[in-house]
């Protein structure tokens, strides 16, 4: 295969986002970055704009609204009984079941959207991993055409990893 | 660049300088246990043992075991209901309201608050189940058409209270379990054996990839804003169990709010029950200190004030909307039979937590402690006085009558208890009762280049 890859460990923010930054600049697309915390900065540098999660949000809720009502509808009118002398169809009586559906609808539908986007459950891990970065290490990993990886890699030691690793981007 | 030396983290956890520390000293607690804590786990499976016991002595004799009898059909049980309901809400407050609201002490306390209310509605879900006796049946309480196709009234306070707590537990369990993902995926790193095994697969290969972070926190962002009206939902709608009723003392508008705010004022002492002890068992004054326990105190202090408010001014429109029926009910609750259960109710709730006012109390954790048990009383005793004495006296003199918990519930109402117990323990030592990752995102970033003068510039 022709397309390799660089991992480096960095102890230091600045110095993560700084090679994040600079790969960018020199055409590097293909970068992952690990950190042991959502960290914004490095979200930033790799241009991250805004997650769709939200629509999934959305759709989810509204799916819940939309069925709540018919639901609870359709079995009023299904065996029409009057209770409590309120109209077969009382919307207002309705509104707990209806807010009740639309979170959970909203919450599920928010967590698959998250499993979809992030590709979780992740059954073949990555390869390229170092356990120290869910303690207090960041990594950037690079995916390059052969020929370009000696670049990265200048780009990539100038930050001062604590470790640089070369490894095949699948196995 | 723009990462700038910002002092994050300092304020709350002094202490804590490296972003490794927070593994090291969270991971620590997912070890082989100790003597002290085999002992109380062992307590805790003998009081489950009870509860089991007594729950399984009612199933077999019939409901009658109970004190439950006309007029008062409700007791024990749903006051337990209500109670580990009631328990749950700050949970989520802490976990989703206060991190709407950016509030900076929340993150150590979080995950053990929010396993509270995870366990807690564990708890209160069985109650209902207690209460119908014929427990087989439970799945009558799934909405579906009987044998003649007639739908359950969904116009009922029962059932929308089926929904409310089956989506707050199902959401709360969802939040929950997301919350640890990343931070089972640490102790996954750290971990050999059976339990790496076991992390591996709860943390779904997490590796905490930028596009894992990314969507993880926007995910996050809108779970909390979904829990954060679920939970005033939730006990709203309990409340309306009652308020939707005319039984005298039932039937007021200020329930739902008054209900929420006795929700969040007992579980934040609950909160505070539970982790003075884990504070001192594990050694974590660095992440949970001093500083934390004062903010709770003062929410404990605000939710008291809203509450024992809230007894006023019942006690005022009793009097003052002139029924003869609502007047008896309050001065009853007062000075009736069950005279004992409003007064603990009244001191536990409103003037113990006075002593909050002062500082030097709010920053002694023993005091803390002493002050939250006497709120779990008072609050439990607060759901007694509204469910039994409301029903003890209604409408009709004939018709009044007193009711005596029996062993039986009293059993089923303390093994209650130590069910909860045995959950939140295993909970201690199976996953990180911190959130770690969370901890580390108020820590100060490890920088390089201190001061370099682009990080002064984004400034």
């Amino acid at each position: 295969m022709s397309a390799q890859g660089i991992l480096a460990s960095y102890e230091y923010l600045d110095s993560t986002v700084d090679a994040i930054e600079n790969l960018k600049k020199a055409g590097f697309d293909d970068i992952k970055a690990y950190a042991p915390y959502p960290e914004h900065h490095i979200e930033h540098a790799l241009g991250y704009g805004e997650s769709p999660v939200r629509v999934w949000t959305l759709v989810g809720a509204l799916t819940g609204t939309a069925t709540a009502f018919a639901f609870t509808s359709w079995t009023s009118v299904e065996w029409p009984l009057v209770v409590g002398g309120k109209p077969i169809i009382s919307i207002p009586a309705f509104i707990p079941i209806v807010f009740e559906m639309s979170v959970l609808f909203g919450a599920l539908s928010t967590v698959i959207g998250l499993f979809v986007l992030s590709k979780l459950p992740n059954v073949k891990p990555a390869v390229v991993y170092d356990p120290e970065f869910t303690a207090g290490r960041y990594g950037v990993y690079v995916e390059a055409d052969s020929k370009r990886l000696e670049e990265a890699r200048k780009i990539m030691n100038a930050e001062e990893p604590i470790e640089l690793r070369e490894g095949a981007a699948d196995e | 660049m723009a990462v700038g030396t910002t002092e994050r983290g300092a304020l709350t956890h002094p202490d804590v300088t490296r972003l490794d520390d927070v593994n090291r000293d969270v991971l620590k607690m997912l070890t082989v246990p100790g003597k002290g804590w085999w002992m109380l786990f062992g307590l805790c499976v003998a009081g489950v043992g009870m509860f089991l016991t007594a729950w399984f002595w009612q199933i077999y004799k019939g409901i009658g075991v109970s004190g439950l009898m006309s007029p008062v059909g409700w007791g024990v049980y749903i006051t337990t209901f209500v109670f580990w309901v009631g328990i749950a809400h700050s949970g989520t407050l802490i976990s989703a309201i206060l991190f709407l609201f950016r509030a900076p002490w929340r993150q150590s306390i979080y995950r053990a608050a929010e396993a509270m209310t995870v366990f807690a509605v564990m708890t209160a879900g069985l109650f209902p189940l207690i209460h119908v006796g014929r427990v087989w049946h439970a799945y009558w309480l799934i909405p579906y058409p009987n044998s003649r196709f007639l739908w359950p009234n969904f116009k009922s306070p029962l059932v929308w209270d089926v929904f409310a707590v089956t989506t707050y537990f199902t959401v709360s369990a969802v939040f929950f379990y997301l919350g640890t993902i990343p931070d089972v995926a640490a102790a996954r790193d750290r971990a050999t054996g059976l339990r790496r095994k076991l992390y591996s697969v709860i943390s779904l290969g997490w590796q905490g990839t930028d596009q894992q972070w990314h969507h993880f926190g926007k995910a996050y962002i809108f779970l909390a804003a979904l829990a954060t009206p679920l939970v005033l939902s939730v006990h709203s709608v309990v409340s309306w169990d009652f308020a939707m009723s005319i039984v005298p003392g039932w039937h007021a508008t200020i329930f739902a709010p008054y209900f929420v705010a006795g929700a969040i004022f007992s579980g934040v002492a609950m909160v505070i029950t539970l982790t003075v002890p884990l504070r001192k068992i594990f050694g974590l004054e660095a992440y949970l200190t001093v500083k934390h326990f004062d903010a709770m105190a003062k929410l404990c202090l605000f939710t008291s004030m809203i509450v024992f408010y809230a007894y006023l001014s019942e006690f005022f429109l009793a009097w003052y909307s002139g029924e003869d029926p609502e007047r008896h009910a309050f001065w009853n609750r007062l000075f009736g039979t069950y005279w004992w259960a409003t007064w603990t109710m009244l001191v536990c709730n409103g003037f113990v937590p006075v002593m909050l006012w002062f500082k030097r109390v709010r920053h002694s954790i023993p005091a803390l402690f002493v002050i939250s048990i006497f709120v779990n009383i008072g609050m439990w005793f607060e759901r007694y006085v509204i469910v039994v004495t409301s029903l003890h006296n209604e409408y009709e003199p004939f018709a009044w009558g007193i009711y005596r918990p029996s062993v039986t519930e009293m059993a089923i109402m303390a093994g209650s208890f130590f069910w909860f117990g045995f959950w939140f323990l295993l909970f201690t030592r199976l996953l990180p009762p911190i959130a770690i990752q969370e901890l580390k995102e108020v820590l100060p970033p490890p920088i390089r280049k201190k001061k370099s003068p682009e990080a002064q510039e984004a400034h």
